[in-house]
Protein backbone atom coordinates (compact mmCIF):
# COMPACT_ATOMS: atom_id res chain seq x y z
CA UNK A 1 0.00 0.00 0.00
CA UNK A 2 1.20 3.51 -0.96
CA UNK A 3 0.16 6.90 0.30
CA UNK A 4 0.31 10.08 -1.29
CA UNK A 5 0.27 13.25 0.09
CA UNK A 6 -0.77 15.61 -2.17
CA UNK A 7 -0.81 19.42 -2.00
CA UNK A 8 -2.42 21.71 -4.04
CA UNK A 9 -1.86 25.73 -3.77
CA UNK A 10 -2.92 29.01 -5.63
CA UNK A 11 -0.01 29.80 -8.13
CA UNK A 12 2.34 32.54 -7.43
CA UNK A 13 0.63 36.29 -8.43
CA UNK A 14 -2.95 34.55 -8.04
CA UNK A 15 -4.60 36.46 -5.38
CA UNK A 16 -5.53 34.34 -2.10
CA UNK A 17 -7.70 36.30 -0.15
CA UNK A 18 -8.41 33.59 1.98
CA UNK A 19 -4.49 33.27 3.44
CA UNK A 20 -4.84 37.23 3.54
CA UNK A 21 -7.40 37.30 6.11
CA UNK A 22 -5.84 34.70 7.85
CA UNK A 23 -2.63 36.75 7.59
CA UNK A 24 -4.30 39.44 9.13
CA UNK A 25 -6.10 37.68 11.86
CA UNK A 26 -2.20 36.04 13.06
CA UNK A 27 -1.47 39.72 13.29
CA UNK A 28 -4.36 40.96 15.37
CA UNK A 29 -3.11 37.94 17.92
CA UNK A 30 0.15 39.47 18.10
CA UNK A 31 2.06 37.22 15.56
CA UNK A 32 4.64 39.53 14.72
CA UNK A 33 6.44 39.04 11.25
CA UNK A 34 3.92 37.17 9.46
CA UNK A 35 4.65 37.71 6.02
CA UNK A 36 2.06 36.01 3.83
CA UNK A 37 -0.02 33.20 4.71
CA UNK A 38 -1.22 30.54 1.67
CA UNK A 39 -4.44 28.51 1.77
CA UNK A 40 -3.95 25.47 0.26
CA UNK A 41 -5.62 22.06 -0.12
CA UNK A 42 -4.10 18.82 1.66
CA UNK A 43 -5.66 15.22 0.57
CA UNK A 44 -4.34 11.49 1.23
CA UNK A 45 -4.42 9.18 -1.52
CA UNK A 46 -4.17 5.42 -0.72
CA UNK A 47 -3.28 3.22 -3.79
CA UNK A 48 -3.17 -0.52 -3.33
CA UNK A 49 -0.45 -2.93 -4.73
CA UNK A 50 1.71 -0.66 -6.82
CA UNK A 51 5.46 0.32 -7.02
CA UNK A 52 6.81 3.29 -5.86
CA UNK A 53 7.24 4.12 -9.42
CA UNK A 54 3.77 3.82 -10.64
CA UNK A 55 1.94 5.23 -7.61
CA UNK A 56 4.34 8.32 -8.60
CA UNK A 57 3.04 8.36 -12.57
CA UNK A 58 -0.44 7.82 -11.49
CA UNK A 59 -0.61 10.46 -8.73
CA UNK A 60 1.30 12.72 -11.05
CA UNK A 61 -1.22 11.54 -13.84
CA UNK A 62 -4.61 12.14 -11.21
CA UNK A 63 -2.67 15.64 -10.59
CA UNK A 64 -3.00 16.88 -13.87
CA UNK A 65 -6.23 15.83 -15.04
CA UNK A 66 -8.50 16.76 -11.83
CA UNK A 67 -6.60 17.23 -8.48
CA UNK A 68 -5.32 20.60 -9.58
CA UNK A 69 -6.28 23.24 -12.05
CA UNK A 70 -3.21 23.86 -13.45
CA UNK A 71 -4.76 27.48 -14.83
CA UNK A 72 -4.64 28.71 -11.13
CA UNK A 73 -3.48 25.85 -8.77
CA UNK A 74 0.63 24.16 -8.58
CA UNK A 75 0.49 20.88 -7.04
CA UNK A 76 3.48 18.21 -5.66
CA UNK A 77 3.56 15.01 -3.70
CA UNK A 78 4.97 12.63 -1.23
CA UNK A 79 4.69 9.23 -1.45
CA UNK A 80 4.44 6.91 1.63
CA UNK A 81 4.63 3.03 1.96
CA UNK A 82 3.34 0.87 4.58
CA UNK B 1 -35.36 26.51 -31.88
CA UNK B 2 -34.60 23.24 -30.22
CA UNK B 3 -33.12 24.07 -26.86
CA UNK B 4 -30.81 21.36 -24.67
CA UNK B 5 -30.23 22.12 -21.16
CA UNK B 6 -28.04 19.63 -19.16
CA UNK B 7 -28.76 18.68 -15.85
CA UNK B 8 -25.94 17.59 -13.19
CA UNK B 9 -26.75 16.39 -9.80
CA UNK B 10 -26.90 19.70 -7.99
CA UNK B 11 -27.69 22.67 -10.86
CA UNK B 12 -30.47 24.51 -9.60
CA UNK B 13 -31.94 27.02 -12.31
CA UNK B 14 -32.39 24.37 -15.15
CA UNK B 15 -36.42 24.95 -14.79
CA UNK B 16 -35.73 28.77 -14.80
CA UNK B 17 -34.09 28.79 -18.43
CA UNK B 18 -36.84 26.26 -19.28
CA UNK B 19 -39.09 28.65 -18.43
CA UNK B 20 -37.91 31.85 -20.30
CA UNK B 21 -37.23 29.76 -23.03
CA UNK B 22 -40.37 28.16 -23.41
CA UNK B 23 -43.00 30.08 -21.52
CA UNK B 24 -41.89 33.79 -22.71
CA UNK B 25 -40.29 33.07 -26.24
CA UNK B 26 -42.24 30.27 -27.52
CA UNK B 27 -38.81 27.86 -28.14
CA UNK B 28 -38.40 24.07 -27.45
CA UNK B 29 -36.09 23.57 -24.45
CA UNK B 30 -35.26 20.12 -23.03
CA UNK B 31 -33.85 19.07 -19.81
CA UNK B 32 -30.78 16.61 -20.61
CA UNK B 33 -29.22 14.48 -17.79
CA UNK B 34 -25.98 14.41 -17.47
CA UNK B 35 -25.14 10.59 -18.07
CA UNK B 36 -26.89 11.10 -21.83
CA UNK B 37 -24.03 10.14 -24.25
CA UNK B 38 -25.63 11.50 -27.02
CA UNK B 39 -26.73 15.16 -28.26
CA UNK B 40 -29.00 15.12 -31.40
CA UNK B 41 -31.02 18.08 -32.81
CA UNK B 42 -30.23 20.69 -30.84
CA UNK B 43 -29.81 24.25 -31.94
CA UNK B 44 -28.19 25.32 -28.48
CA UNK B 45 -26.93 23.51 -25.88
CA UNK B 46 -27.35 25.45 -22.20
CA UNK B 47 -25.38 25.13 -18.75
CA UNK B 48 -27.22 26.04 -16.18
CA UNK B 49 -26.53 27.71 -12.82
CA UNK B 50 -26.46 25.78 -9.34
CA UNK B 51 -24.12 23.40 -7.46
CA UNK B 52 -22.99 20.20 -9.82
CA UNK B 53 -21.74 17.48 -7.86
CA UNK B 54 -21.68 19.90 -5.19
CA UNK B 55 -19.24 22.01 -6.01
CA UNK B 56 -16.49 19.44 -4.54
CA UNK B 57 -12.47 20.19 -5.24
CA UNK B 58 -13.52 22.99 -7.45
CA UNK B 59 -16.67 24.04 -9.30
CA UNK B 60 -16.94 22.42 -12.13
CA UNK B 61 -14.10 19.93 -11.68
CA UNK B 62 -16.29 16.91 -11.26
CA UNK B 63 -18.98 17.81 -13.72
CA UNK B 64 -16.27 18.48 -16.11
CA UNK B 65 -15.78 14.70 -16.38
CA UNK B 66 -19.63 13.64 -16.55
CA UNK B 67 -20.69 11.42 -19.14
CA UNK B 68 -22.27 14.36 -20.89
CA UNK B 69 -19.73 16.14 -21.22
CA UNK B 70 -17.80 14.43 -24.24
CA UNK B 71 -20.54 14.89 -26.81
CA UNK B 72 -20.37 18.65 -25.32
CA UNK B 73 -16.85 19.18 -26.52
CA UNK B 74 -17.87 17.79 -29.64
CA UNK B 75 -20.98 19.79 -29.56
CA UNK B 76 -18.47 22.72 -29.43
CA UNK B 77 -15.56 21.30 -31.90
CA UNK B 78 -18.96 20.88 -34.80
CA UNK B 79 -19.57 24.88 -34.05
CA UNK B 80 -22.80 24.22 -32.27
CA UNK B 81 -23.94 27.23 -29.59
CA UNK B 82 -23.00 26.39 -25.80
CA UNK B 83 -24.02 29.11 -23.17
CA UNK B 84 -23.32 28.69 -19.48
CA UNK B 85 -24.51 30.39 -17.04
CA UNK B 86 -22.73 30.87 -13.64
CA UNK B 87 -22.23 27.46 -12.94
CA UNK B 88 -22.64 26.55 -16.01
CA UNK B 89 -19.41 28.95 -17.08
CA UNK B 90 -17.40 27.47 -14.17
CA UNK B 91 -17.86 23.93 -16.06
CA UNK B 92 -16.96 25.20 -19.16
CA UNK B 93 -13.77 26.70 -17.85
CA UNK B 94 -13.09 23.48 -16.24
CA UNK B 95 -13.72 21.73 -19.49
CA UNK B 96 -11.44 23.60 -21.17
CA UNK B 97 -13.81 24.66 -24.06
CA UNK B 98 -12.94 28.42 -22.21
CA UNK B 99 -10.01 30.00 -21.34
CA UNK B 100 -9.24 30.73 -17.85
CA UNK B 101 -11.21 29.81 -14.31
CA UNK B 102 -13.28 31.81 -11.29
CA UNK B 103 -12.06 31.77 -7.89
CA UNK B 104 -13.77 32.66 -4.78
CA UNK B 105 -14.98 36.29 -4.46
CA UNK B 106 -12.20 38.81 -3.15
CA UNK B 107 -14.69 39.59 -0.41
CA UNK B 108 -14.70 35.58 0.43
CA UNK B 109 -18.72 36.69 0.84
CA UNK B 110 -21.26 34.95 -1.59
CA UNK B 111 -23.29 37.65 -3.41
CA UNK B 112 -26.29 37.49 -4.18
CA UNK B 113 -27.38 40.95 -5.97
CA UNK B 114 -28.05 42.84 -9.21
CA UNK B 115 -25.26 44.37 -11.19
CA UNK B 116 -24.85 46.33 -14.21
CA UNK B 117 -22.51 44.44 -16.69
CA UNK B 118 -21.88 46.36 -19.75
CA UNK B 119 -21.81 44.63 -23.49
CA UNK B 120 -18.64 44.59 -24.92
CA UNK B 121 -19.18 42.46 -28.11
CA UNK B 122 -22.17 42.38 -29.96
CA UNK B 123 -20.63 40.38 -33.03
CA UNK B 124 -21.75 37.00 -31.07
CA UNK B 125 -24.58 34.80 -31.60
CA UNK B 126 -25.02 35.45 -28.07
CA UNK B 127 -25.42 39.36 -28.23
CA UNK B 128 -27.06 40.87 -31.58
CA UNK B 129 -29.94 41.55 -29.91
CA UNK B 130 -27.68 44.46 -28.09
CA UNK B 131 -26.27 47.48 -28.88
CA UNK B 132 -22.79 47.74 -28.76
CA UNK B 133 -22.25 49.30 -25.11
CA UNK B 134 -25.39 48.78 -23.87
CA UNK B 135 -25.66 48.39 -20.15
CA UNK B 136 -28.21 45.03 -18.44
CA UNK B 137 -29.07 45.10 -15.12
CA UNK B 138 -28.93 41.20 -14.36
CA UNK B 139 -28.49 39.57 -11.05
CA UNK B 140 -25.01 37.63 -9.69
CA UNK B 141 -25.65 34.89 -7.14
CA UNK B 142 -22.19 33.29 -6.49
CA UNK B 143 -19.45 32.15 -4.44
CA UNK B 144 -16.79 32.08 -6.66
CA UNK B 145 -17.05 34.43 -9.36
CA UNK B 146 -13.56 36.15 -9.61
CA UNK B 147 -12.12 35.40 -13.18
CA UNK B 148 -8.86 35.01 -13.43
CA UNK B 149 -6.62 33.83 -16.78
CA UNK B 150 -3.26 34.33 -17.09
CA UNK B 151 -1.49 37.92 -18.40
CA UNK B 152 -0.90 36.48 -21.74
CA UNK B 153 -4.51 35.04 -22.18
CA UNK B 154 -6.15 37.95 -20.75
CA UNK B 155 -4.09 40.28 -23.48
CA UNK B 156 -5.51 37.77 -26.23
CA UNK B 157 -9.16 37.99 -24.86
CA UNK B 158 -8.95 41.36 -24.77
CA UNK B 159 -7.48 41.57 -28.36
CA UNK B 160 -9.55 39.22 -29.69
CA UNK B 161 -13.00 40.64 -28.76
CA UNK B 162 -13.58 37.67 -26.35
CA UNK B 163 -14.42 39.82 -23.29
CA UNK B 164 -18.37 39.84 -23.70
CA UNK B 165 -19.54 41.70 -20.52
CA UNK B 166 -17.83 43.66 -18.07
CA UNK B 167 -18.94 44.69 -14.78
CA UNK B 168 -19.96 48.30 -14.95
CA UNK B 169 -21.72 51.46 -12.92
CA UNK B 170 -25.39 52.18 -14.19
CA UNK B 171 -23.82 54.74 -16.37
CA UNK B 172 -21.62 52.26 -18.25
CA UNK B 173 -18.09 52.64 -16.23
CA UNK B 174 -16.15 49.97 -15.87
CA UNK B 175 -14.48 50.94 -12.16
CA UNK B 176 -13.27 48.97 -9.54
CA UNK B 177 -16.56 50.02 -7.52
CA UNK B 178 -18.51 48.15 -9.68
CA UNK B 179 -16.43 44.81 -9.58
CA UNK B 180 -18.21 42.90 -7.38
CA UNK B 181 -16.34 39.97 -6.96
CA UNK B 182 -12.38 41.67 -8.33
CA UNK B 183 -12.43 39.46 -11.57
CA UNK B 184 -9.61 40.62 -13.61
CA UNK B 185 -10.68 44.16 -15.70
CA UNK B 186 -13.94 43.25 -14.39
CA UNK B 187 -15.07 40.54 -16.81
CA UNK B 188 -18.35 39.14 -16.31
CA UNK B 189 -18.34 37.01 -19.22
CA UNK B 190 -16.48 35.71 -22.34
CA UNK B 191 -16.70 33.59 -25.55
CA UNK B 192 -13.67 31.02 -26.93
CA UNK B 193 -12.08 32.67 -30.41
CA UNK B 194 -15.03 30.70 -32.75
CA UNK B 195 -17.55 32.81 -30.77
CA UNK B 196 -19.86 30.14 -30.54
CA UNK B 197 -19.05 29.58 -26.66
CA UNK B 198 -20.01 31.50 -24.13
CA UNK B 199 -20.23 31.84 -20.03
CA UNK B 200 -20.92 34.38 -17.85
CA UNK B 201 -21.56 34.61 -14.47
CA UNK B 202 -24.41 36.76 -13.92
CA UNK B 203 -28.04 34.83 -14.57
CA UNK B 204 -29.74 35.99 -17.53
CA UNK B 205 -32.82 34.05 -16.87
CA UNK B 206 -33.51 35.69 -14.00
CA UNK B 207 -33.75 38.89 -15.76
CA UNK B 208 -36.24 37.80 -18.30
CA UNK B 209 -39.68 38.84 -17.14
CA UNK B 210 -41.07 42.13 -15.97
CA UNK B 211 -42.47 40.92 -12.63
CA UNK B 212 -38.90 40.14 -11.64
CA UNK B 213 -37.63 43.51 -11.86
CA UNK B 214 -35.18 43.67 -14.87
CA UNK B 215 -35.78 42.36 -18.93
CA UNK B 216 -32.11 42.98 -20.17
CA UNK B 217 -31.45 39.52 -19.69
CA UNK B 218 -33.75 38.05 -22.46
CA UNK B 219 -31.79 40.05 -24.90
CA UNK B 220 -29.24 37.30 -24.63
CA UNK B 221 -32.14 34.51 -25.70
CA UNK B 222 -33.66 36.59 -28.48
CA UNK B 223 -30.24 37.10 -29.82
CA UNK B 224 -29.67 32.78 -30.12
CA UNK B 225 -32.97 32.24 -31.93
CA UNK B 226 -32.14 35.58 -33.49
CA UNK B 227 -29.16 33.80 -34.81
CA UNK B 228 -30.19 30.56 -34.91
CA UNK B 229 -32.73 31.17 -37.18
CA UNK B 230 -30.43 32.55 -39.67
CA UNK B 231 -27.98 29.93 -39.35
CA UNK B 232 -29.80 26.58 -38.64
CA UNK B 233 -29.05 23.20 -40.09
CA UNK B 234 -25.03 24.35 -39.93
CA UNK B 235 -25.66 24.57 -36.01
CA UNK B 236 -27.13 20.32 -35.87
Amino acid sequence: MIRAKVYVTLKKGVLDPQGETVRGALETLGFAGVKDVRVGKFMVVTLNEVSREEASRRVDQMCKKLLANPVIEDYRFELEEG
Amino acid sequence: MRFGIIVFPGSNCELDCQWVLEKVLGQQADLIWHTEKELKDYDCLILPGGFAHGDYLRTGAIARFSPVMKAVERYAEDGGLILGICNGFQVLCEAGLLPGALLRNTSLAFICRHVHVRVENTATPFTTACRPGQVLRVPINHNEGRYYADPETLRQLNEKGQVIFRYATAGGETTDGANPNGSLDNIAGICNERRNVLGLMPHPERAAESLLGSTSGLLLFESIVRSGRAASPMFR
